[in-house]
């Protein structure tokens, strides 16, 4: 799948990393880690910034982390629209590991320090992406 | 502290929404001002640098016709861009020229026009200054990217949404006294009160910010003439020096950044590398502006320039140190969130405002005998960090 199916709308056509949209398709959501080093990317990166090396395995995330603080957004930007509001968020698995995306629509309540994960998700138009959901 | 390079001309427009005219116009106006600030010819400027945010108005490459425009052709010109903080990074970037021996004098010229486009496209340009690659696909924007910062940092510092409105209504107390400011309504407690069926900066925009937490967009341009020490004395009774310049940049993706609710970092590195060239502390600072795009930026702003100790920016604004006649005065002309925020012409606006308080110059807003100005100016999500401090004669 090409990178254009990432999120509710992409601005990126290609990457090295696009197998990142695949892995979603099959239910996983994972980050790179380096084959040299060890270091561990997320978002994914197809090279590593600390020894230099192109080579990158896939992990995946940890199935819990904690919610480290979301906002609410009642407007949008444009191409968005529709959807608002919807809440952002970052997810902190530890480890220096940490992910952004939305709480899940039924996200009720959210409360920084709860415990939370994160879970494919498909649209009605085929974009695909990953949500943070109560762990 | 070495008097190297001074600032001899400023010059900035109305900051307006839907100006009536091109960026071309626009630029004019605060050129014309400076210039003749510094009493200066066309033939007297060496060079120019051109800065704004990119796809707000549809001209490529902006440098070579606003130079045109501007009458500095055959001069070398080119355009710099770190979104918000693009004007003080030409600055910087003017002064280097400078100090290196190229040129004598360097014209840094802001603009931004942002009503070309709705407020929903200017937001998914914004959004687009942070990682297009995983981010934006979320639908992200400024006010809910600095709404994390503002909700994680509230939820560990006590700090207060009535604290944020305090911040809101000092702006607002200066941009009724600063007559180029696009918004120049005074704004009450009573104006967040969500019991009060009129409360117009209430409105819930990126939680937990409010209408009142954000800065106003506008058009409006700025400019910044800077000579070397030989020129600054034939054309300027008062010039202004530039002391001290740090900058620094952040990580982009929001998965990346260290611990939210200790506020924006990048402040902090280029404070630190700007007071250590001006030789000063922060308890030296008389006057500053700092980037307040949002209530809560200017709140981390204090701490990351050392007025307040880290998670206690709270104290200044409740004991009211940031007002005029306070401790350390801060964005008395009414600040991002009443002045407005013509992105790529707001750092150049700021330097303004602190030349012409050290100049004596500010009118209403003069703070009392100031010797050392500092401007705070952030691109981005904290991402560019630049500051600047100034002293005068």
């Amino acid at each position: 799948m090409g990178f254009d199916k990432f999120g509710r709308k992409s601005f990126t056509s290609f990457t090295k990393t696009g197998k990142f949209v695949d892995l979603l398709a099959e239910g996983k959501v994972e980050g790179s880690i380096c084959k040299q080093c060890g270091a561990k990317y997320f978002p994914p990166r197809a090279d590593c910034a600390k020894c230099f090396s192109n080579e990158m395995d896939w992990f995946e995330l940890p199935k819990k982390g904690t919610l480290e603080t979301f906002t609410t957004a009642m407007y949008a930007p444009f191409g968005f629209e529709a959807d608002a509001p919807y809440t952002m968020a970052v997810i902190d698995f530890g480890d220096g590991v940490k992910a952004f995306a939305r709480l899940s629509k039924d996200f009720a309540d959210p409360k920084i320090g709860v415990a939370v994960a994160v879970q494919p998700l498909k649209y009605d138009d085929g974009q695909i992406t990953f949500e943070i959901v109560k762990a | 502290m070495a008097k190297d390079v001074a600032v001899i001309g400023v010059g900035q427009t109305y900051f307006v929404r839907g100006y009536e005219g091109s960026i071309r116009e626009l630029a004019f106006e605060a050129f014309r001002e400076a210039m003749k600030d510094a009493n200066l010819t066309t033939k007297d400027v060496d060079a120019s640098i051109f800065c704004s945010a990119p796809e707000y108005d549809k001209q490529r490459s902006p440098a070579g016709v606003l130079a045109e425009y501007l009458g500095l052709v055959p001069q070398p010109t080119f355009y710099v861009e770190t979104v918000c903080s693009s004007s003080t990074v030409g600055v910087k970037i003017g002064y280097s020229m400078i100090k290196a021996g190229l040129h004598d004098i360097v014209v840094v010229l802001g603009f931004q026009k942002m009503s070309e486009i709705t407020s929903a496209e200017s937001q998914e340009r914004m959004g687009r200054g942070g990682d297009i690659q995983w981010e934006a696909p979320f639908g992200t924007m400024m006010p809910a990217y600095y709404a994390l910062y503002a909700q994680a940092y509230l939820a560990k510092n006590g700090l207060t949404l009535d604290d944020l409105r305090d911040v809101r209504v000092k702006a607002a107390t200066y941009g009724q006294i600063n007559e180029r400011a696009v918004y120049r309504k005074g704004v009450t407690p009573a104006d967040f009160d969500l019991n009060n069926p009129d409360a117009k900066m209430a409105g819930p925009v990126a939680s937990p910010l409010r209408v009142g937490d954000c800065c106003a967009n506008a058009d409006g341009a700025s400019c910044i003439i800077l000579a070397n020490a030989e020129k600054a004395k034939i054309f300027q009774k008062k010039p202004v020096w530039v002391l001290g310049i740090g900058a620094a940049s952040e990580v982009v993706n929001m998965a990346s950044r260290p611990d939210f609710s200790k506020g924006i970092q990048v402040a902090k590195a280029a404070a630190g590398v700007a007071y250590k060239m001006a030789g000063i502390g922060p308890k030296d600072v008389s006057v500053a502006e700092v980037h307040d795009c949002f209530t809560i930026a200017e709140i981390m702003a204090y701490e990351g320039l050392g007025f307040a100790p880290e998670g206690d920016g709270k104290q200044l604004i409740r004991e009211k140190a940031t007002y005029k006649e306070g401790r350390i005065p801060v964005n008395v002309d009414g600040g991002l969130l009443s002045k407005g925020h013509p992105i790529g012409a707001t750092g150049g606006s700021q330097i303004r405002t602190i030349v012409l308080q050290l100049r004596d110059e500010a009118g209403p807003m003069q703070v009392k005998d100031p010797q050392i100005g500092l401007n705070h100016n952030i691109g981005g999500v904290g991402l560019y960090g630049n500051v600047t401090i100034f002293g005068r004669d």
